[in-house]
C-alpha cells in the first residue's frame, strides 16, 4: 500500500473514499450507539452529580464519625481521669504509708477505695491485669499460633473449611458464658490439679481469657502465613527442604511480623477482657507474683465499682484514671502491632 | 525420528522422559511425551501459554505435587532411575535437580542466608565451609563482584536481574546436576536477560539445563536442542538450529514464525 505523504492526514493514497468509519456500524434510526450513550448520559448527568455528591459526603461523615467517637471517648476518659490527680496525691496511686500490726509505718500498695482514707494504689490492679494477660497470651500463642500454622500450611482445603469457621465461632461465644464455665467447672479442676489455696485465681482467668484470644491469634497467624508468596515455598522445596523445614525456616520467618502482631493484638484483647476475669479471678486486689493467687484486674475493678460510686468523687475519678491507663496500654499495643504488620508488607512487597 | 539417532550417537543422556502423561486432577497437562535431555547441553522447551511447558520440567523434580493433586503415567528417568519410583528420596532428587523460577523468589533474608539456605538444610554448619560455598556459588552465578561487600543485606533490595542470579546461586549451592529454568527471564529487562543468557552459556559446561521460554529468539540463542510443545503434546524435538531453519512440521513453522501463540 502506498501512502501519500503530501496529504495532511496521511490517509492511504489508494484507499477509496467510500469507506468512511461511519459505514457498517450498528444504528438506531440515524443514531449510532455512541450517540445514544452520550444523550442518555446528558439526561442523567445532573442527577448523577447530586447523587455522587451526597454519597461521597455520607461516606466521609461516616469515616469522620468513627474518628470523632474515638477522640471523644479519649478526651472524656482523660479529662475525668485527670481530675483524680487533683483529688488524690499522685504518690498515692503507687502506695501509701500505713501502720502494720506492730504499729510500724510501712509503705503499702493497696486498692481500698472506701471511707475517708481510701487507698488508691493501682499497682495491684496492674499486677492483676498482667498476671492474667501474660499467661493467657502464652497459652494462646502456643495453641492459637499452632492452630494458625496448621490451618495455613498443613490442613487440607476440606479440613480448613470446617476448622476455620469453628475457631471463629469460638470467638463468638459470649464471654459471660466462658466466665460461667470457668467459675463452675474449670476452677474446680484447676484446684484439684494444682491444690491451690484460692479456688478462683489468675490462672483460671488466664485459661478463660485465652479461649477468647486463641481465635484472634489463630486467625491472624493463618492470614499472615497465607500472605507469604507461594514462590518462597516452591523455592524451599526446590532446594530439597521437607515440609517441616519449609514451614519453620521459610514460611514462619517470612510471616513472623504478622504472627508477632497477632500475639500483640491478642494481648491487647486479654488486657481489655472483663467479664471472664470478673467471674473467674477472685477479685482480691493483692500484690503478688503467684498466678495461683486471686487477683483483681483493672477491667474488673472498673466494672465492679463504677456503678456504685458517687459521681465526681475521688474513687469515681480514680476509676477513670485506671480506665485511661488501660486505654493507653492497649492503644500502644495496637499501634505497635499495626507498625509491625506494615513492616511485613514492605518486606514481602505485598 | 532422525534426531533421536543423532543425539544418542554423541552424548550421554541425563534425563529421559518415557511416554510421560501428567494429570492435574482430571486435566491432562502432558500427553504421552517422550524426549531426552543430554548432559551438559541446554534444552529449550517452547510453546504457547498453557501448553504444559512448565509442567513438563516441573515433572522432573516433582515439585508440582506439593501444591496440586497430580497423577503421573510413564517414566521420568534421571540417570536411568525413574524419579517416580517408590524408593526415591525426594530431598535427594531436588538437591540433584535444582530449579530457577519465573519470578525471582529470594527469601526475605540476607544474600548470605539465601545462598547458605540449601547447604544448611543438609546440615552444613561449619562457618568457614559455608563461606566458601557461598562465595563459590555467587562467583559461578556472576554475582560475587556486585554483592561481596553486601552479603548481609536483605536480598529484597536488589534489582530483579540480581535477584534472579541470586536464585541461581542459591540453586547452585547444593551442587545440583541438572538445572530447571522456568522462564527465568520473563520478569527481567533486556540487559538483565542478556546477563542471564551469558550465564547459562557458561553454566552448561557443568550442568544439564532445561529451560522453558516464551521467547523464540532466546531459545534460538542459548539452546542446543529445542522441543516444541502444543496442548501437552511434543510436536517436534530437534537440534535447535535445525528446528529454527528447517522445521519438520507446518505447525512448528507457524509457531516459530509467530503466526500464533
Amino acid at each position: 500500500m502506498k501512502y501519500d505523504l503530501q496529504s495532511s492526514n496521511f490517509r492511504a493514497a489508494n484507499m477509496p473514499n467510500s469507506t468512511s468509519p461511519e459505514s457498517g456500524l450498528k444504528r438506531f434510526g440515524d443514531k449510532r450507539i455512541s450517540d445514544l450513550l452520550v444523550e442518555s448520559r446528558q439526561a442523567n448527568v445532573n442527577r448523577q452529580r447530586v447523587q455522587e455528591f451526597i454519597i461521597e459526603k455520607l461516606l466521609f461523615a461516616g469515616g469522620m464519625a468513627a474518628i470523632l467517637f474515638i477522640a471523644l471517648i479519649f478526651i472524656f476518659l482523660f479529662k475525668e481521669g485527670a481530675k483524680a490527680l487533683f483529688l488524690i496525691k499522685p504518690i498515692e496511686f503507687i502506695g501509701t504509708h500505713i501502720l502494720d500490726f506492730d504499729n510500724n509505718r510501712v509503705f503499702a500498695c493497696m486498692w481500698q477505695p472506701v471511707g475517708e482514707s481510701g487507698k488508691y494504689s493501682i499497682v495491684p490492679l496492674l499486677i492483676g491485669s498482667f498476671l492474667v494477660a501474660l499467661p493467657a497470651t502464652v497459652i494462646s500463642t502456643i495453641l492459637g499460633g499452632g492452630c494458625g500454622i496448621y490451618l495455613a500450611e498443613i490442613a487440607s482445603a476440606k479440613v480448613r473449611e470446617i476448622v476455620k469457621p469453628a475457631i471463629e465461632l469460638l470467638a463468638g461465644i459470649p464471654t459471660v458464658v466462658i466466665g460461667f464455665l470457668c467459675l463452675t467447672l474449670l476452677a474446680t479442676y484447676v484446684q484439684n490439679a494444682f491444690h491451690t489455696t484460692f479456688r478462683l485465681n489468675a490462672f483460671v482467668g488466664a485459661i478463660g481469657v485465652s479461649l477468647v484470644i486463641i481465635p484472634v491469634i489463630a486467625s491472624i497467624t493463618d492470614d499472615a502465613l497465607r500472605a507469604v508468596p507461594n514462590e518462597l515455598r516452591e523455592a524451599s522445596y526446590g532446594l530439597g527442604a521437607t515440609r517441616w523445614e519449609t514451614i519453620w525456616k521459610v514460611v514462619v520467618p517470612a510471616g513472623i511480623s504478622g504472627v508477632t502482631a497477632s500475639i500483640i493484638l491478642g494481648m491487647g484483647r486479654a488486657l481489655g477482657e472483663t467479664m471472664i476475669v470478673v467471674m473467674a479471678t477472685g477479685n482480691a486486689a493483692l500484690v503478688t507474683g503467684n498466678i495461683f493467687s486471686s487477683v483483681r484486674t483493672m477491667t474488673a475493678t472498673i466494672a465492679a465499682e463504677l456503678g456504685a460510686v458517687p459521681q465526681g468523687g475521688p474513687q469515681y475519678c480514680a476509676l477513670f484514671l485506671v480506665g485511661a491507663i488501660l486505654f493507653f496500654i492497649t492503644f500502644v499495643l495496637n499501634l505497635v502491632a499495626e507498625m509491625i504488620i506494615n513492616r511485613m508488607r514492605k518486606k514481602l512487597r505485598l | 525420528m532422525k534426531v533421536e539417532h543423532g543425539i544418542k550417537g554423541q552424548q550421554k543422556t541425563k534425563i529421559k522422559l518415557e511416554e510421560l502423561t501428567f494429570y492435574y486432577g482430571k486435566y491432562k497437562a502432558i500427553d504421552n511425551v517422550s524426549m531426552e535431555f543430554l548432559e551438559c547441553k541446554v534444552t529449550a522447551i517452547i510453546g504457547p501459554s498453557g501448553c504444559g511447558k512448565s509442567t513438563l520440567i516441573k515433572s522432573i523434580n516433582r515439585i508440582s505435587e506439593i501444591t496440586n493433586d497430580v497423577q503421573v503415567e510413564g517414566k521420568v528417568l534421571l540417570d536411568n532411575k525413574n524419579v517416580y519410583d517408590r524408593d526415591v528420596d525426594l530431598v535427594d532428587l531436588r538437591r540433584r535437580v535444582g530449579m530457577v523460577f519465573q519470578r525471582p523468589n529470594p527469601f526475605p533474608k540476607s544474600i548470605y542466608d539465601n545462598v547458605a539456605f540449601g547447604p544448611r538444610l543438609y546440615g552444613v554448619n561449619n562457618k568457614k565451609r559455608l563461606d566458601e560455598i557461598v562465595e563459590y556459588s555467587l562467583v559461578k552465578s556472576a554475582l560475587w563482584n556486585e554483592v561481596k561487600d553486601r552479603l548481609n543485606q536483605s536480598a529484597i533490595g536488589f534489582s530483579g536481574g540480581q535477584q534472579q542470579r541470586l536464585c541461581i546461586a542459591r540453586a547452585l549451592a547444593v551442587d545440583p546436576e541438572v538445572l530447571l529454568m522456568d522462564e527465568p527471564c520473563a520478569a527481567l529487562d533486556p540487559t538483565a536477560t542478556a546477563r542471564i543468557e551469558e550465564l547459562i552459556e557458561d553454566l552448561k559446561k557443568y550442568y544439564t539445563i532445561a529451560i522453558v521460554t516464551h521467547n523464540m529468539q532466546q531459545a534460538a540463542r542459548i539452546s542446543d536442542y529445542t522441543g516444541f510443545l502444543l496442548n501437552g503434546q511434543l510436536i517436534e524435538y530437534n537440534i535447535t538450529t535445525e528446528m529454527f531453519t528447517n522445521p519438520d512440521k507446518k505447525v512448528t513453522e507457524d509457531y516459530i514464525t509467530g503466526r500464533f501463540g
